[in-house]
């Protein structure tokens, strides 16, 4: 063993949730170093060669405005970039980009490596080094010692990995790497809670081999758009995806073959996720549907293999071949690489503070997948955090915990430390209960300050940020102030549009408000003083057509805030609390919930007992104030 | 310091004259502003006792004459301003003012809040944390169990019917949002959830309208008998009670004033009323009499319309037709012992709908056909094999009112053209607070449908 050097913070992986954590520690300023095993597959991508969707989409803004780098790097590397839900309401409309994924992981090495205060360094990282509950540093398999106060471990589904197919089972990481066993152990040996979690992926298929014209074409929009708040220049070159169907034969084959698959033979042990079924289980679950649909997505722009998206699967690599060959456009399609089930050890996640810390071993962080979550996004979202909170910790500064009215990254870590997860967790739209608030239109205006705060966001776009900002409140002023009178031209656009006309006057935003008028038709009938920036102008067209819903969202937010207000002490001995249901306190000792606000949505904790809990957090408070 | 205001009942329940009705917190004054109409509360001296009235600002109807105490925190129990309503109309009126005040924005305290209250403000003595704590959890046992005993199986069913209607909703939405481009669902449409959203809100009306049947089971329904004097309004009291009740003679306007019976017909408690035989007149007590018998009349759930077969059918007879229309009428045509003069076609037109029976009450004919058609009014015949679903508890229908008036919303975003998602956000809160009554509120469930209605994934 040789000491290798001393640093702020340990990043111990490099996938999305390592990269966001050790940029953001580095930019806060601490010196921080990161291991990973492999430095040709910084951020690579294992599963879908896409980022974004409902939801996810949002969280990569909302990295974005905390000065993070997914959002960058994707507007800079995709082939494809769409805007869902269009045809919905503003609160669920998310971006989703086709990476390719070779340019995606080129570029983000790139951003480690002109990252100043950031080391990198390629190493299997087998132990943590931890002396009187704290954390000191990681050793690594071929003996070197590295030193901090804060380590992140985000190592993805690497722990002790198996890689399924079939009856064939063989520890790995995703892609054939190399798995991490000791690592695992050790944290098992620290005493933490460790759950058997399973993922999977599709075959692959060479593009050369496909008969499109059996498919239906999937265009990225004409309008460029990208994630990023500072992205200016966009890729007008896009590669299109395709859709086809997997069909009666495809059904039969699976159903034949039921019991070799990996995950029926009775082999797999973890708990996969309902939202990524395998194809197996699609059609065992579902069997009355006739077909399921199947997404061809290239993998970038200077490769031919194209990721079956549909198709995940742990069925032996022969039936593999033969499933593809019902699938239309697919007959001749020659397999590239099988596709594959992947077990592995994931931390029970209300071990952690809402900051990521580990309650048992202080200064240990965990991000990522290693939490029990399953997407890219949400790990890059924990990953900032952790990276921001690890820097603190060490550099003395703010920490960051994000409220469910305040991103989907609230929600995230909230729903991980609070309630657990007993399947990969993904993020749903429907798990935020303020999505209005949540928009991906405005994770700028929620987050940048705060960004700016932690000192990741330079001033040059803080400032631009604080224009936009501006300009928004001064128009939505200028709406609300505004009487537009019932004039020829006016009653002609309204009956133009299809609405009734005008009694009276009324005020600009009360027009807008109407279903049938835009904030195009108000511009044209009372011009702003000078032109505002298209995103000004969404912004305010969205802040005054769903205001009511906006401020009933607003009302909720500030009831649960008032409990989120109510700090419990950090010393609160639970079974000195009389009349708590043992069940309640059963909980309430291992999640330990920083406000009663938290404590409020841990499954298993009733009203009463909160009502008692804040009695005897009064009590607690009076006492100390009498004695003094 | 907590900020929302919250009201219960906080007198025991029982059969207690007088019931209290209190609310704490910075809106007491104003919400109970809203209801009583005699003084403005938010302008009298801190605790004084003031007379007045409390009326439904809705429909400015009378609910209760009351005692209405004013205390400005914080010299109160719970150092917040305190409202406290003195009603003496036994548990119907107590809970009718309740609920008005939930509806004008109070919200019905939890179990042992109001100590809570008092504690967390400073005003218990820290020694007493503890039995605070007691209280609390030995209210909300017992809280618990009342309530589940209120709760009939078969609402809890319907309850749980609708939750599953409006979840399946939902995760369509949900559906459409988070997997926009999974074909096999089909996108749900604005007219979809109109459909939906009448559905459940007309369900949700008839079981408020059940409430309405429980406030009934317990005081009575209210039934005037009505008709000209002499054709045998008393006579009809005394054999419904089984009891000479009322004073019987040949002369007209015996009945001088109005005499109150509770019957049970059936199994439908009725609370009857005799009146004074309605006439222009000059005597001054039968005059107040008379007056007396249009109040009664217009307080009533049910009507007695009673007319004498014996005689035409006279101008007055059609008036009373004519002051008890839009009620609940049963026509009596009596005294059919003796020779029908009376134009059965006139009258079949004045019922318009209303039953008619024909009674002859001195050979006591016509009475189980009146008893059933009572029964019938009400119950549609239900109440006989007791099958009846219906909430008394006030948490419950507050609920309830809750979750219409949700729905409402979400009906109103539809017209509005917002878009699904948001509508969504009130169908969901119509869901969570159907939970509320059955007790079951788990977000997650709504993402276990999600994955068990459809098939997604990649
Ligand atoms: N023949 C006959 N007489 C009846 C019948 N019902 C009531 N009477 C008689 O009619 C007279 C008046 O009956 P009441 O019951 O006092 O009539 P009322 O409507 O209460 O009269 P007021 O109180 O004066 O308005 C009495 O003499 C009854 O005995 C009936 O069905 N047939
Ligand atoms: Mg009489």
């Amino acid at each position: 063993m040789y000491n290798a050097g001393q640093y702020d913070v340990i990043v111990v992986g490099a996938g999305h949730a390592g990269v966001e954590a050790g940029l953001a520690a580095a930019k806060r300023g601490a010196k921080t170093l990161m291991l990973t095993l492999n430095l040709d597959l910084i951020a690579f991508m294992p599963c879908n060669p896409s980022i974004g969707g409902p939801a996810k989409g949002v969280v990569v803004r909302e990295i974005d405005a905390l000065g993070g780098q997914m959002g960058k790097v994707i507007d800079k590397t995709h082939i494809q970039m769409r805007l869902l839900n269009t045809s919905k309401g503003p609160a669920v409309r998310a971006l989703r980009a086709q990476a390719d994924k070779v340019l995606y992981q080129q570029e983000m090495k790139r951003v480690l490596e002109n990252q100043e205060n950031l080391t990198l360094r390629q190493g299997m990282v087998d132990e943590v080094i931890v002396e009187d509950g704290k954390v000191k540093g990681v050793l690594t398999e071929t003996k070197a010692a590295y030193y901090a106060p804060t380590v992140i471990v985000t190592t993805g589904t690497f722990m002790r990995g198996k890689v399924l197919i079939g009856d064939i089972e063989y520890e790995s990481g995703p892609n054939n790497q190399r798995a991490t066993v000791k690592l695992s152990e050790q944290l098992e040996q620290l005493g933490f809670d460790i759950v058997r979690f399973k993922t999977g992926t599709p075959p692959r298929v060479n593009s050369h081999t496909i008969d499109y014209s059996k498919t239906e074409i999937q265009p990225g929009d004409e309008e460029p758009r990208a994630f990023s708040y500072e992205t200016t220049e966009f890729i007008t070159d896009q590669i299109p995806c395709w859709l086809t169907y997997t069909g009666e034969f495809t059904h039969q084959i699976i159903n034949e073959n039921l019991t070799r698959s990996a995950m029926y033979s009775g082999a797999e042990r973890g708990t996969g996720p309902r939202y990524c079924p395998s194809i197996e289980d699609k059609i065992v679950r579902f069997n009355d549907k006739p077909r399921h649909q199947i997404f061809l997505e290239p993998e970038g722009r200077n490769t031919d293999e194209v990721y079956v998206q549909g198709l995940s699967t742990s069925l032996p690599e022969d039936i593999q071949k033969r499933l593809l060959e019902t699938v239309p456009g697919l007959e001749k399609a020659e397999m590239m690489r099988a596709g594959y089930a992947i077990e592995y050890d994931a931390i029970v996640p209300t071990q952690l503070w809402p900051t990521l810390e580990t309650k048992k071993i202080e200064g240990l962080f965990t991000a990522g997948q290693i939490n029990g979550t399953s997407g890219y996004e949400e790990a890059g979202a924990q990953g900032i955090m952790a990276g921001i909170n690890a820097a603190a910790k060490v550099l003395d500064k703010e920490t960051l915990i994000l409220d469910r009215s305040q991103a989907y990254i609230g929600v995230l870590i909230d729903d991980l430390v609070t309630k657990g997860t007993n399947e990969p967790y993904r993020l749903l739209t429907s798990r935020a209960e303020y999505r209005l608030l949540l928009r991906h239109d405005n994770a700028d205006l929620r987050l940048t300050d705060l960004g700016y705060q932690m000192g990741l966001i330079p001033e040059e776009r803080y400032e631009r940020f604080t224009t936009k900002k501006q300009l928004i409140e001064e128009e939505v002023k200028r709406l609300k102030s505004n009487i537009i009178k019932p004039s020829e031209d006016v009653q002609q656009l309204i009956q133009d549009l299809g609405g009734s006309p005008l009694k009276d006057g009324v005020r600009a935003s009360d027009l807008l408000r109407r279903p049938e008028v835009k904030y195009d038709h108000i511009k044209q009938l009372i011009p702003a003083e000078a032109t505002l920036p298209n995103d000004v102008e969404e912004q305010v067209e969205i802040i005054v057509k769903y205001e009511g819903y906006i401020e009933k969202s607003m009302q909720q937010v500030e009831k649960m805030r008032k409990m989120e207000n109510k700090r419990i002490p950090e010393r609160i001995d639970y079974d000195d609390v009389q009349g708590i249901a043992t069940e309640a306190k059963e909980k309430l000792k291992r999640v330990r919930p920083l406000s009663v606000g938290q404590a409020s949505r841990i499954s298993g904790v009733n009203p009463s007992d909160i009502s008692i809990l804040l009695v005897y957090i009064e009590q607690g408070v009076r006492s100390k104030a009498s004695n003094e | 310091m907590e900020q929302d205001t919250i009201a219960a009942i906080s007198t025991p329940i029982g059969e207690g004259a007088i019931a209290i009705v209190r609310l704490s917190g910075d809106e007491a004054f104003k919400i109970a502003n809203r209801v009583f109409k005699t003084k403005e509360l938010t302008e009298v001296d801190s605790h004084t006792i003031h007379y007045g009235n409390i009326v439904d600002p809705k429909t400015d109807e009378l609910v209760e004459e009351v005692m209405v105490t004013v205390m400005k925190g914080p010299k109160t129990f719970t150092r917040e301003d305190i409202i406290e309503i003195n009603c003496h109309g036994g548990m119907v009126s107590v809970n009718r003012v309740l609920q008005l005040l939930l509806r004008e924005g109070a919200r019905l305290a939890e179990p042992g809040e109001f100590t809570k209250r008092a504690f967390l403000n400073g005003r218990i003595d820290l020694s007493q944390a503890e039995a605070v704590m007691d209280l609390i959890r030995a209210k909300t046992d017992r809280a618990m169990n009342v309530a589940l005993k209120q709760m009939d199986g078969r609402l809890s069913d319907l309850i749980r019917k609708l939750r599953q209607e409006l979840i399946e909703t939902v995760a369509h939405v949900e559906v459409n949002i988070d997997y926009p481009e999974y074909d096999d669902v089909e996108e749900m449409t604005h007219d979809m959830l109109i459909d939906k959203a009448n559905h459940v809100k007309k369900e949700i009306h008839k079981i408020l309208q059940t409430a309405k049947q429980g406030k009934i089971l317990r005081e009575g329904i209210a039934t005037a008998i009505i008709g000209r004097p002499n054709v045998g309004k008393s006579s009809l009291l005394n054999k419904l009670a089984h009891e000479n009740k009322a004073i019987v003679t040949e002369i007209p306007g015996t009945t001088r004033d109005v005499i109150e019976e509770y019957v049970n017909v059936r199994g439908v408690p009725l609370r009857l009323i005799d009146t004074a035989g309605i006439r222009e007149t000059e005597d001054i007590v039968e005059k107040i009499g008379v007056d007396r018998s249009r109040q009664a009349l217009k307080e009533a759930d049910l009507i007695l319309l009673v007319l004498n077969g014996n005689e035409a059918f006279t101008k007055e007879d059609a008036a009373l037709f004519e002051a008890a229309q839009g009620m609940d009428v049963i026509v009596l045509v009596n005294k059919t012992d003796l020779e029908l003069n009376i134009d059965m076609d006139k009258v079949k037109k004045a019922a318009n709908d209303a039953p008619i029976i024909t009674t002859s009450l001195l050979e006591e004919r016509g009475i189980d056909e009146l008893e059933e058609a009572i029964a019938n009014t009400f119950f549609e015949g239900e109440l006989e094999s007791g099958d009846l679903t219906y909430v008394s508890n006030v948490r419950h229908i507050q609920l309830l009112e809750q979750a219409e008036s949700a729905l409402d919303d979400a009906l109103n975003g539809i017209e509005m053209d917002m878009p699904l998602d948001l509508v969504q956000i009130d169908i969901t809160r119509t869901w969570e607070l159907l939970g509320e009554i059955i007790g079951d509120n788990v977000h997650e469930s709504l993402i276990d449908q999600l994955f068990s209605q459809f098939c997604l994934g990649k």
